[in-house]
């Protein structure tokens, strides 16, 4: 059979019709062949015969043809142009025979759809003609069934005229209570509620009351779709009497469930309903043996009865059960669910499983994982975030690693959400995102390197455990290797670059940042690296000559007096002199970072591994260490002021006066800044932007050199270096050297590097031989670091202040001690050039004056906000160098309207502090959610039942 | 309401497809992929229900085929399974403990039954005797014998 002769004629001759192949033989060869090619060769071989057969004048060879064509296009997905299947299917609906009208019926309903619409009109008569009960014969009954399955099918729905011409036919079927009837009438309905509701409507609301189980239970089926969320509920509240009475007197699960449904969206458009059901959902709740029920009374109560308190207490203790099914992860999944449309209003009585649904954070089933987790962060408030984030992150590491991120994402973005208000303890935030960063699976680097960096502009008080958090990050080189973890080095880099004045131990900090392993880093945080070391050194260098012109050579007495401690570091300090054996141990480095051999120690390393690196070809690293030995160069004369001690007055002086200028480069502090601050000042008038821009460019070359970022800070005034400056207790070193002293192999040998200068002392590398007495003293020094955390964290201690955008405490506090010029350079500069050359004549200060009428409109606020701009608009230039990759988006007002955050917001929060911040996003929310309510069909529906 | 119905075998072929919401040909076709690829790999003690694209799709495996329904968010899952579980013993019965073969060489005849239980997304015949009666009354009818004997022929 299967070798079919090709016909030479186009019309189908006796023989084709004859040695037809069936659909058997159809299949049969489809699966003699299943690679995709043998089969792909079969499907083009069996559409070229259908091609053929489906134009026989002869009905039975049509619907064999047909017949395979539906087939092959439903399941195969042949490229079936829809023409031929589509005309042979409408002549077919024709035929006398039920078994061919039951074919082009299949036919129809699969392939139809709505890109191929263009045939179905010429349906609409023949499906007419079926409905209508003149058809008499015995197979009038199945007749009509077909018809209504292709009227309820998408493609009829889709098209546009066929409901507004069956719709009719419809009634007298609805009337006998036929279900696939009523099915067919939800779907017209659907299709064209302005056409058909008026018809439909009635009729369909009258089978709900129908005697006959399946009529009413389709009715309700049909009565649930109508009503399902897109749509709005309010048209079918007239309903509620008979979907009452369905409710208390079925037997029929199917009819129950509906019936549920429909009223779970009815109950909060009528409150008096909600009183009247309760009963009998309770009744269903406590009665039903079916889980299907049971589960969908349990959707009601706790989505539509959330007042009625004994009903959700019943739901609940049912979810529980649910919960502790051991063997069904059916129900499993949907206890929690259940619980997850808990309102806040249940929040402890979620709180009260907590054990059961923290167990199924280990289930093997993905979706259970997930919505245990999304209960648990559901559950998160002030009081337990310490437990639940302790108790999510010991999860991560038993996790797979796609669940161990999202368990990080979800911990990240609930303690981050509004600005960290929900953590209290910032000491603990930080050692849990330095926690999380070495986890396993961390993929979440991004976000948790932007946190820590967010944490520290925000929070002052958390900086020293930032910094020390920082520092163990940063000296455990296994940790170089992860490339989810960049950002976080990065970050971590930052902050014990700018932080550097809470650093116990900065030579131990420089070693950590130039650590051999460095070279795996990406080049934006290769840069961020030597930007910190730039920051540490010349913070190092400060205290040094400070110290140098404060007690000239008391230093030195007070070196001689720690010295004795150690014999080796004494042996070295005596050898310090000799240039040959600078032997500088790094015991006695560490003793007091501020020494003059520290520093040296801390030079040679620089120029050692820094020094290289100004030929890299990456324009961010070789600027940064062009930077940073131009520093160490100009600084070298530290050398000879040793030998000289204070030989004469001149040259400390000039060095003092060098390194404090370093000094007041990076002293400035920087905090978070709006997103939307730039929005927030008014252009002046007169300004075209694109009609002067072209003057611009000759500034713009001048100092391209400072990468746009995407950060922006404004400077407020930072104490005084020396009153933070706590004792630096020598932690003595760490890891980092335990683990320079076992794979000293793969740490570079400094001092072989070809182009270090001649003249200066050739750096050692005698850490591994001579630290034995500091690895005693840092064992010691480090559980005394642990017994003084643990202290800490157990201490109660009120919440340190988080520094956010646009409170009125913020801005109070920044107010008095922002000593921020009120006209800076640089801007009013801009400013000029952007008014063009006739502006010049105003001056900047009028300008702002502007800028200060637009708030004044605006805002009662206005000085506040000024301030604020005016800080914004005159960030030092001496700042402008400074540059992360970090992207600082979290800032509260992201999202919102730039027009409704321009003052407005800041009012409404003055009056109602940190609620406000709620009610505005519930008024948000709101907003959004009542918008979508409104759509045209309602209205007619509405109009028809009045 | 079930806005499609898919039957797919253990090595990802297509035994039955049923839309009841209007999508196109390509939409199909990636549907097809992503489900098998989403429900195939799922083992054997998991949970009935994948949540897709704001759906649900709800399985269950019998010998060698799954048996996939797509329902909305709210519809109620336990309904959807015993609604599969219905078809399945329907199928049983018609052709005495069904398998994959049946369904691959009865393909319209599946479709009929499934026709019977569902329309427009909807259980409309809850009743197994009643499917089984009126699938065999459109098999008893003279005129499909008739038919079928002179296209078999």
């Amino acid at each position: 059979m299967a070798s079919t002769p090709p016909a030479p004629a186009v019309a189908p001759s006796l023989v084709d019709t004859l040695f037809q192949r069936s659909l058997n033989d159809l299949v049969k060869s489809l699966r003699a062949d299943p690679s995709a090619a043998g089969e792909a060769a079969a499907v083009a071989r069996a559409l070229s015969e259908i091609h053929r057969e489906i134009r026989a004048p002869d009905a039975a060879t049509k619907s064999v043809a047909l017949q395979k064509l539906a087939y092959l296009s439903s399941l195969h997905f042949a490229p079936v142009g829809s023409h031929p299947l589509a005309f042979a299917a409408i002549e077919l609906l024709a035929s006398p025979h039920l078994p061919h009208k039951h074919l082009a019926y299949l036919a129809a309903s699969l392939s139809l759809h709505p890109a191929s619409l263009s045939l179905l009109p010429l349906a609409t008569h023949q499906l007419h003609k079926d409905l209508s009960p003149s058809a008499g014969a015995a197979h009038q009954q199945h007749v009509s069934a077909l018809a209504f399955q292709l009227l309820a099918s998408p493609a009829a729905t889709a098209a546009p005229d066929l409901p507004v011409h069956l719709a009719h036919d419809l009634v007298q079927h609805l009337a006998r209570g036929s279900p696939r009837a009523i099915a067919a009438a939800a779907r017209v309905i659907a299709a064209s509620p302005s056409a058909a509701v008026p018809v439909l409507f009635k009729p369909l609301a009258a089978c709900l009351a129908s005697p006959d189980p399946r009529a009413s239970t389709a009715a309700a089926a049909a009565f649930c779709d109508l009503s399902a969320p897109p749509a709005d509920a309010t048209p079918f509240l007239p309903l509620a009497p008979d979907l009452y009475n369905l409710l208390t007197t079925s037997r029929s699960n199917w009819a129950l469930i509906k019936v549920l449904k429909v009223f779970a969206r009815l109950a909060p458009l009528e409150p008096r309903l909600a009183a009247r059901i309760v009963d009998p959902v309770c009744q269903l709740l406590t009665r039903s043996s079916a889980m299907s029920l049971t589960f969908e009374c349990i959707r009601t109560v706790l989505t539509a009865l959330p007042a009625h308190d004994a009903a959700v207490r019943l739901a609940i203790g049912k979810a529980k059960e649910f919960i502790a099914a051991a063997d069904d992860p059916n129900l499993r999944y949907l206890g929690l669910l259940a619980l997850g449309m808990l309102g806040p209003a249940y929040a402890s009585t979620v709180n009260d499983c907590r054990d059961a649904i923290a167990k199924s954070l280990g289930d093997a089933d993905t979706n259970i994982r997930q919505e245990a987790l999304h209960l648990i962060m559901g559950m998160v408030n002030e009081n337990n975030v310490v437990d639940i984030a302790g108790m999510l992150i010991s999860h991560v590491a038993k996790s797979d690693p796609e669940f161990a991120n999202d368990i990080l994402g979800a911990v990240l973005a609930a303690c981050g959400h509004n600005v960290y208000e929900m953590v209290v303890d910032f000491d603990w935030y930080v050692s849990l995102l330095a926690d999380m960063a070495r986890t396993l699976h961390c993929a979440q680097g991004d976000e948790i390197g932007r946190q820590l960096v967010d944490v520290g502009l925000r929070v002052q008080d958390a900086r020293p455990e930032l910094v020390r958090s920082a520092r163990t990050l940063l000296i455990d080189p296994a940790l170089l290797g992860n490339h989810f973890l960049f950002p976080v080095l990065s970050a971590a880099a930052w902050i014990s670059g700018e932080y550097v004045d809470l650093t116990k131990d900065p030579v131990e900090l420089v070693e950590a940042l130039l650590q051999p392993r460095t070279s795996l880093l990406p080049i934006s945080v290769r840069a961020v690296y030597i930007h910190a070391v730039f920051k540490v050194i010349t913070w190092c260098f400060s205290v040094y000559v400070g110290r140098l012109g404060d007690s000239g050579m008391a230093m030195d007495v007070m070196f001689d007096r720690l010295a004795p401690d150690q014999t080796v570091s004494l042996d070295s300090n005596v050898a310090l002199g000799s240039g040959e054996e600078q032997d500088i141990g790094a015991s006695t480095v560490r003793k007091d970072p501020f020494s003059h051999e520290s520093i040296l120690y801390m030079i040679d390393l620089i120029q050692t591994t820094v020094g290289p690196l100004i030929n890299c070809n990456e324009v961010e690293v070789q600027e940064r260490a062009h930077n940073l030995i131009g520093f160490v160069h100009l600084v070298r004369e530290i050398q000879e002021l040793n030998k000289r001690k204070v030989a004469d007055g001149d040259e400390p002086s000039r060095l003092k006066e060098l390194v404090k200028t370093m000094r007041t480069v990076f002293c400035q502090e920087l905090g978070p800044v709006s997103v939307n601050a730039q929005m927030k000042v008014a252009p002046p008038d007169g300004l075209i932007l694109n009609e002067n821009l072209v003057e611009l460019a000759g500034m713009v070359s001048e100092d391209d050199t400072t990468p746009s970022t995407s950060i922006f800070f404004y400077p407020c005034s930072r104490h005084s270096v020396d009153t933070r400056d706590e004792p630096a207790v020598s932690i003595g070193s760490s890891s980092l050297s335990e683990h320079r002293k076992r794979h000293g192999l793969f740490y570079l040998q400094t001092g072989k590097t070809e182009d270090e200068p001649n003249d200066y002392p050739q750096a050692n590398d005698s850490l591994p031989s001579s630290s034995n007495n500091s690895v005693i003293n840092d064992d010691k020094s480090k559980t005394a670091e642990l017994v003084f955390a643990g202290k800490k964290s157990t201490a109660t201690k009120s919440r340190p202040k988080v520094v956010k955008l646009d409170t009125e405490d913020f801005l109070s506090s920044v107010m008095p001690s922002a000593n921020v010029p009120k006209e800076d350079p640089l801007s009013g500069a801009l400013r000029d050039v952007l008014l063009g050359s006739d502006a010049k004549a105003l001056s900047s200060q009028r300008a702002s004056d502007i800028n200060l009428e637009g708030m004044l409109n605006k805002t009662s606020s206005n000085e506040s906000s000024s301030h604020l701009i005016e800080n914004l608009g005159s960030y030092p230039a001496s700042r402008s160098s400074r540059t992360t990759s970090k992207q600082q988006n979290d800032d509260k007002e992201k999202g919102t309207n730039p027009r409704e955050s321009d003052g407005k917001e800041p009012r409404k929060h003055r009056s109602s502090g940190r609620s406000g911040h709620r009610q505005g996003k519930h008024k948000h929310r709101e907003k959004s959610s009542t918008q979508p309510d409104t759509i045209p069909q309602a209205s007619v529906i509405q109009d028809f039942l009045l | 309401m079930i806005n499609f119905v898919l039957l797919i075998s253990r090595q990802g072929k297509v035994r039955l497809t049923k839309w009841y919401s209007p999508y196109t040909q390509k939409e199909r076709t990636k549907i097809i992929r992503e489900l098998s690829g989403l429900i195939l790999t799922r083992g054997p003690k998991l949970c009935n229900f994948v949540e897709w694209r704001g759906y649900k799709v709800i399985y269950r495996r019998y010998a060698s085929l799954y048996f996939c329904m797509c329902i909305d968010a709210d519809d109620n899952e336990l309904e959807v399974l015993e609604i599969i579980h219905h078809f399945v013993e329907i199928l049983d019965r018609y052709f005495g403990s069904v398998c994959e073969l049946d369904l691959i060489f009865n393909f319209h005849k599946a479709y009929y039954i499934l026709d019977e239980i569902l329309i427009a997304g909807e259980l409309q015949e809850s009743s197994k005797k009643n499917v089984a009666r009126l699938i065999a009354a459109q098999a008893c009818n003279p005129h499909i014998w008739l038919t079928y004997l002179f296209v078999f022929a």
